[in-house]
């Protein structure tokens, strides 16, 4: 059976769109901005949490221990330690876009050494809040 | 809007190896972006063995030695090969560049090259450059006054000179506008890093007194503000400007200016 060509014959409306995302080499500052939004969005997840710890503080004592049972499983520790971590990466990103903000550390190798403090600063805080919140116990 | 998958009729195959060349002791092996719009296919990756022996140092060199010696179809847009006609603009490994300008020493593996990135492609690693020229002349790229003529040329001190330098040298290869996301998702309003450069260069040109219906024609959500210094555009800039900077430096007008 003869091909039956089914697009249209105007050549530019069945132009393809180039490979993006998928092809470009990943670049620090660029993953930092997709985690930077990441974060984000896990800082109003992490805040719902938050809200029922403190709304459940307040309805009474067994409400309060079903809360507290999840935040203290294995789960519920894993989730509240992505949540310190994105609030300390989301909060040190903040802080580098208001030093670009104001044009500077824009340059090679500046922005490079800002990107890799959120990353790496992001990452060590959170261990500090953790292990000091352990040691206080 | 953010969209992480291509279109289907825009998703790569497989496409053909084209034969090795016989009797070279070094070889390197191309992985290059095909589309034929005579053809119903969707585009291809295709494979290419370049002799390096019988090749010039840069990408350009071997994208001409596979269209003289193996495909002659192979389609790309090439002029100066110098790096200052921005003509032969492309994803080479991962980062947007120019053919001409790099150095095949400097890539690992096999060379894997495709048009500039979310692009309508016009053939092979020739991408439709309309919108990209249509928002460079929206930002009026050139001199506007409205103090009369002088008789000579007008004048402009060296210190005011020197801040055009690493502004003015812009090839308009796009290399930077097709590197940012934002310019991905959002090409269709926000101007992108190389007209937002340009838009810069006249905005801080001493003799242009257009500034504030420049600043004007910016003050928009997306025109300028979609910029989110991602800062691929610095990064891929073949000339090393900066737009991700000039655009710092044009939100930072536009609040001094309220002042």
């Amino acid at each position: 059976m003869a091909e039956v060509n089914t697009r249209p014959a105007n050549p530019e409306s069945r132009r393809p769109l180039s490979p993006h995302l998928g092809i470009y080499r990943p670049m620090l500052t660029m993953m930092m901005s997709i985690t930077h939004r990441i974060t984000g969005v896990a800082l109003y997840l992490g805040t719902l949490l938050l809200a029922w710890w403190l709304l459940s503080a307040a309805t009474g004592a067994k409400a309060f221990a079903t809360a507290d049972w999840f935040m203290a499983s294995p789960v519920g520790r894993l989730i509240l330690f992505g949540f310190t971590w994105s609030l300390f990466h989301h909060l040190l990103g903040g802080l580098r876009h208001f030093i670009w903000d104001l044009g500077r550390g824009m340059e090679h190798p500046e922005r490079e050494y800002l990107a890799q403090a959120t990353a790496v600063g992001g990452v060590v805080l959170t261990v500090l809040v953790w292990v000091a919140a352990y040691m206080v116990r | 809007m953010v969209e992480l998958a291509l279109p289907t009729n825009s998703r790569p195959t497989v496409g053909k190896t084209w034969p090795r060349p016989a009797n070279s002791k070094d070889i390197r092996e191309f992985r290059v972006y095909r589309w034929d719009p005579d053809d119903t296919a969707n585009p291809r990756i295709d494979t290419y063995y370049v002799d390096m022996e019988d090749c010039g140092p840069m990408v350009l060199d071997a994208l001409l030695w596979i269209k003289n010696k193996v495909d002659p179809t192979l389609t790309f847009r090439r002029s100066c090969r110098e790096g200052i006609c921005g003509s032969c603009a492309m994803n080479i490994d991962g980062t947007n560049t120019l053919a001409c300008t790099k150095d095949m020493a400097s890539i690992n593996g096999a060379i894997k090259i495709y048009p500039l990135p979310h692009m309508p492609v016009v053939k092979d690693l020739v991408p439709d450059l309309t919108r990209f020229y249509a928002q460079h002349a929206s930002i009026e790229p050139w001199l506007q006054t409205d103090t009369p003529k002088p008789e000579a040329e007008w004048l402009q001190s060296p210190d005011d000179r020197l801040k055009l330098d690493g502004l003015y040298e812009c090839i308009l290869c796009a290399c930077c506008s097709t590197s940012c996301p934002s310019y991905w998702w959002n090409g269709d309003r926000y101007l992108g890093p190389a007209a937002l450069l340009q838009a810069y260069r006249w905005l801080i040109d001493s003799r242009d007194e257009a500034t504030g219906k420049r600043l004007d024609n910016l003050e928009d959500p997306f025109r300028l503000y979609r910029c989110h210094t991602i800062m691929n555009c610095a990064k891929a800039c073949p000339k090393g400007l900066n737009p991700a900077k000039a655009i710092s430096e044009i939100k930072n007008m536009m609040i001094t200016r309220q002042i």
